[in-house]
C-alpha cells in the first residue's frame, strides 16, 4: 500500500504574478542551483521578469549565464528566448561584498573606515559559517525592494544544514541582545572604566576572557562591537523585515532533497520547520531519481535471466571465450542493479509522503550528464513542469 | 611484526572533506575501521553537529565524549582472519571544546560555563567563527597527540580521523593559525593556535578529498586542493583523493561505444531475452538498450572525470557505488576496498 503524492504544478507556481520570492533550500549537494536557475529559465521564458539569486555555481553553469563578473549586481542573461516579453538576469551573491556595502552605507565614512579595517570585522564578513546566510537573506530583501523584477528565484548558500538559512536572522538577534554584547559595550558607552561599573562577578569575566584570549583581542572586539553597535539595529531590523517577507503569500518555498537518507531527513525537518513558522511551502523537488524505461521487467526476473544466460555456453561451444548473449546478460545485471537502486529510492520517497502526505512533489530523474548550459537548463525546466505521471 | 607499507604511514590525523552529497562521513568511517586493525585504536570525530556517525554505526547520538562504536576491519593474515582493534567516536562542539581547552590549559572548568551561559562561545561562533574553528581543530590534534601517560609515551590512539566540513570551507578551517593571527597577534588563544596550527602543518597530518565522478564535485576537489596549497603556502599537505560511489562498466570499451552511439545491435539483445526465457514483449530489448546506452554515457562521464582528477596528482582511490544503501556490513566492505587499495 502505497500513499499517492499530490503532484507539484510549477507551472501554475510560476506563472502566477502573485508568485515573487522562490526559495529553493535543502541540504548539500542536492542540485538547488540547477533547479533554481531552471525554473528562474522557464519563468523568464514564459514572460516573467526573472532574476536568479545564486550563491555558490558551479563554473561551467556560471558561465553559460554569463556569471563571470563578481560585481554584486543583477546581470542579464543572453540566449534567453523572450517571445513572450520576459527576461532573466542573474547574479552570484559576493559576501564580503554586500557585507562591505552594508557598512558603507549605514554608517558615516570614517567609522565605515574604522569598522573595514577590523580585525573582527574582517573575519566575520570573509568566513563562512552563518554570514553567507545573513548576507543571502540581505541581498534578498534588496533585491525585492529594488521591484525591478517580478519574480526572484534564490538557491540558499549550501550551509551543513538547510535550517541554516532561517536561523540567520534569529541567531543574529540573539546575539544581539546576549549579555556578552552589553557587557563588551558597556565601558565605551559609560565612558567609564570596568571596575566602576563592572561587579566583582563581571570583572572576574574580563578577567578570565582578557586570560584566553588576550588583552588585545578584548579591545578589538569591543571596539568592532562598539563602533557596529549603531549599525546592528538597523541590519537586524533588515533580516527580520526579510524574514516577515518570507512569510507572505508571495513567496514560496521549493525544498529540493535527492533521494538520499540525509538529504530527505533534512528535507523533512525543513518542511516541519516552514511549517511553524507559517512559511509559505510549494513543494519538494525530488531530484536525481532513478527510475527505468524497463520497470516491467523486475530486479529478481533480470538477475535470473542474467545468470541464465551467464551459465550458458558461449558461442564457439564449451569453455570458449563468453556466454553467447554477453551484452544481453550484462543488460540484464545492470537492469537488476538499477530497480534495485530505483526500489530503494521509492521507498525512502515513500517515508517522506507517509509523513508529509499533502506536500506536491516532483521528481526529476537523475541525468546521465551534468547540466552546464542553457539548453540543460531548458531540460530540466521541462521535467519540473511534467504534468502527469 | 606484520606491519604493512600503507601510502599514509606516519599520518596521525586524517582529514576527511569532499563535497555535501560525496559521502564523506560514509569514507572517513571506512576509513576509520580500515585503520583500527589489530589492537589499534582510531578515533573518528565529527565537528558538524549532524550526528551522522552515530546513525551510520546505528548507535544512540555521540556525546561529546570519546566512546566505542565499532569494532575494525581485521587484518587478513596467512592464518586467515585476526583480530580487529577499536573504532572510538567523539562529537566536538565549539562549546565543549571550550570547556575542555579552559580545563586543559587554566584548570578553569567552572568559569567556562559560566562563560558558556553568559553566551561566550555564541559570540565567538557569530562573531570569529576563527575562534571557534581554532577549539574545534584543537580538540582532533589533541587526540592525535595524546600519551598514554607520563611514563609510557606510546600514543593513546594509532590514528584520528576527522569528519571535516565541506570542501568550499576546508582550507580556512584548517588554516587555523592564520585565521587567528588576524584577530590576535599575542596571547594565549595565537599560542594555542599555533600549536595547533604546527601539528596539521607537520607530516602527521593529510587532508583526504572525498569525491563523485560528477562535473562539480570534481571540479571542487580540484579547486580545494589548489585552494589549500595557495592559502597555506603548500605547508598543509593534501591527502588522497577518494572518488565515491563509482559505478563499474558493465561492458567492454568496443561495446560501451556502440551503446553509446546507440548503434548496439538491439535484435541480438532481443535473441539473448529470449534464451533467457524473456519475452520481448513492448519493446522491452529497446528499452534495455536505452539503459545501456545511459550506462554508457554514464562511463565516459565518469572516464572524463578521472581523467581530470588525476590532474590532481594525488594517489587516488576508488570505492563502488553500494545500490542497496549504507549499511554496516557495507561499511567494512568499503574498508576492506580502502585497505586493498593501499589507503590504509
Amino acid at each position: 500500500m502505497t500513499i499517492k503524492a499530490v503532484r507539484l504544478d510549477m507551472d501554475r507556481l510560476i506563472d502566477d504574478r502573485r508568485t515573487r520570492i522562490i526559495v529553493c533550500c535543502g541540504s548539500g549537494g542536492v542540485g538547488k542551483t540547477t533547479a533554481a536557475a531552471a525554473i528562474g529559465l522557464r519563468a523568464a521564458e514564459r514572460g516573467r521578469q526573472a532574476c536568479v539569486l545564486t550563491v555558490d555555481p558551479a563554473r561551467r553553469l556560471a558561465q553559460s549565464m554569463g556569471l563571470t563578473s563578481l560585481d554584486n549586481t543583477p546581470r542579464q542573461v543572453d540566449g534567453v528566448e523572450a517571445g513572450s516579453g520576459g527576461s532573466l538576469h542573474a547574479m552570484m551573491l559576493d559576501m564580503k561584498r554586500t557585507f562591505d556595502e552594508i557598512v558603507e552605507a549605514h554608517a558615516d565614512p570614517d567609522r565605515a573606515a574604522q569598522i573595514l579595517a577590523n580585525p573582527f570585522y574582517q573575519s566575520l564578513s570573509s568566513s563562512f559559517a552563518g554570514t553567507q546566510e545573513y548576507m543571502a537573506m540581505e541581498k534578498l530583501g534588496q533585491l525585492r525592494h529594488a521591484d525591478e523584477w517580478d519574480l526572484i528565484v534564490v538557491d540558499t548558500p549550501p550551509s551543513r544544514s538547510a535550517l541554516d538559512f532561517l536561523d540567520a536572522p534569529q541567531r543574529l538577534g540573539r546575539f544581539l541582545d546576549g549579555r556578552l554584547i552589553r557587557l563588551l559595550t558597556v565601558p565605551a558607552k559609560a565612558g567609564m572604566s570596568y571596575m566602576k561599573v563592572l561587579n566583582a562577578g563581571f570583572a572576574m569575566m574580563t578577567g578570565a576572557l582578557t586570560k584566553i584570549l588576550g588583552a588585545q583581542v578584548l579591545k578589538d572586539a569591543q571596539t568592532f562591537v562598539t563602533a557596529f553597535d549603531t549599525m546592528f539595529g538597523g541590519f537586524r531590523e533588515r533580516a527580520e523585515a526579510t524574514y516577515r517577507l518570507l512569510q507572505t503569500p508571495g513567496t514560496a518555498f521549493l525544498v529540493v532533497a535527492a533521494p538520499e537518507p540525509d538529504a530527505l531527513r533534512e528535507a523533512s525537518y525543513f518542511v516541519e520547520r516552514l511549517d511553524a513558522e507559517r512559511m509559505p511551502l510549494a513543494g519538494l523537488i525530488l531530484n536525481r531519481v532513478h527510475t527505468s524505461p524497463a520497470s516491467r521487467l523486475s530486479a529478481a526476473r533480470s538477475l535470473a535471466a542474467a545468470e541464465t544466460l551467464e551459465t550458458q555456453d558461449g558461442p564457439n561451444g564449451k569453455g570458449a571465450t563468453g556466454p553467447r548473449y554477453a551484452i544481453a546478460a550484462a543488460a540484464l545485471r545492470m537492469h537488476a542493479e538499477r530497480m534495485h537502486l530505483s526500489k530503494r529510492e521509492r521507498r525512502l520517497a515513500e517515508h517522506f509522503t507517509s509523513a508529509h502526505p499533502a506536500i506536491p512533489i516532483v521528481q526529476v530523474d537523475a541525468q546521465p550528464e551534468d547540466v552546464h548550459d542553457l539548453d540543460g537548463l531548458r531540460v530540466i525546466g521541462t521535467i519540473l513542469s511534467r504534468q502527469g505521471s | 611484526m606484520t606491519t604493512r607499507d600503507t601510502d599514509w604511514d606516519g599520518v596521525r590525523l586524517h582529514v576527511v572533506t569532499g563535497k555535501g552529497g560525496t559521502g564523506k562521513t560514509t569514507v572517513a568511517a571506512a576509513m576509520a575501521l580500515a585503520l583500527a586493525s589489530a589492537g589499534r585504536k582510531v578515533l573518528l570525530i565529527e565537528v558538524e553537529g549532524r550526528q551522522g556517525i552515530a546513525r551510520l554505526f546505528d548507535c544512540p547520538p555521540l556525546p561529546y565524549q570519546e566512546r566505542k562504536v565499532a569494532i575494525g576491519l581485521a587484518p587478513q593474515n596467512a592464518q586467515g582472519a585476526g583480530q580487529g582493534g577499536d573504532v572510538y567516536a567523539l562529537a566536538v562542539d565549539p562549546e565543549g571544546a571550550l570547556l575542555d581547552y579552559l580545563e586543559m590549559f587554566y584548570n578553569l572548568r567552572r568559569t567556562g560555563k559560566a562563560l558558556t551561559r553568559l553566551g561566550v562561545v555564541d559570540f565567538a561562533t557569530t562573531i570569529a567563527p576563527g575562534l571557534s574553528d581554532v577549539l574545534v581543530t584543537g580538540k582532533a590534534t589533541e587526540a592525535a597527540r595524546r600519551r598514554v601517560d607520563r611514563r609510557d609515551d606510546s600514543h593513546v590512539y594509532h590514528a584520528v580521523v576527522m569528519d571535516a566540513p565541506p570542501t568550499g570551507r576546508i582550507s580556512r578551517f584548517l588554516n587555523v593559525s592564520t585565521e587567528v593571527s588576524g584577530l590576535a597577534k599575542m596571547g594565549p588563544i595565537k599560542t594555542h593556535a599555533d600549536t595547533v596550527g604546527r601539528v596539521i602543518r607537520s607530516p602527521q597530518t593529510a587532508v583526504h578529498f572525498v569525491t563523485t565522478l560528477e562535473e562539480m564535485p570534481v571540479q571542487e576537489t580540484l579547486d580545494g586542493i589548489a585552494e589549500l596549497r595557495e592559502l597555506t603556502g603548500d605547508a598543509i599537505r593534501p591527502g588522497g583523493v577518494f572518488i565515491n560511489m563509482a559505478r563499474p562498466a558493465m561492458l567492454d570499451r568496443a561495446d560501451l561505444a556502440a551503446a553509446a552511439s546507440g548503434s548496439l545491435d538491439v535484435t541480438e539483445l532481443a535473441l539473448g531475452l529470449k534464451a533467457a526465457g524473456i519475452s520481448d514483449n513492448h519493446g522491452l530489448a529497446a528499452d534495455l538498450a536505452t539503459e545501456l546506452r545511459e550506462h554508457a554515457l554514464q562511463v565516459a562521464l565518469q572516464d572524463r572525470e578521472r581523467a581530470e582528477l588525476q590532474a590532481s596528482g594525488r594517489p587516488r582511490y576508488e570505492l563502488p557505488m553500494i545500490p542497496e544503501g549504507i549499511d554496516l556490513a557495507s561499511l567494512y566492505q568499503l574498508a576492506a576496498t580502502l585497505r586493498e587499495q593501499g589507503a590504509a
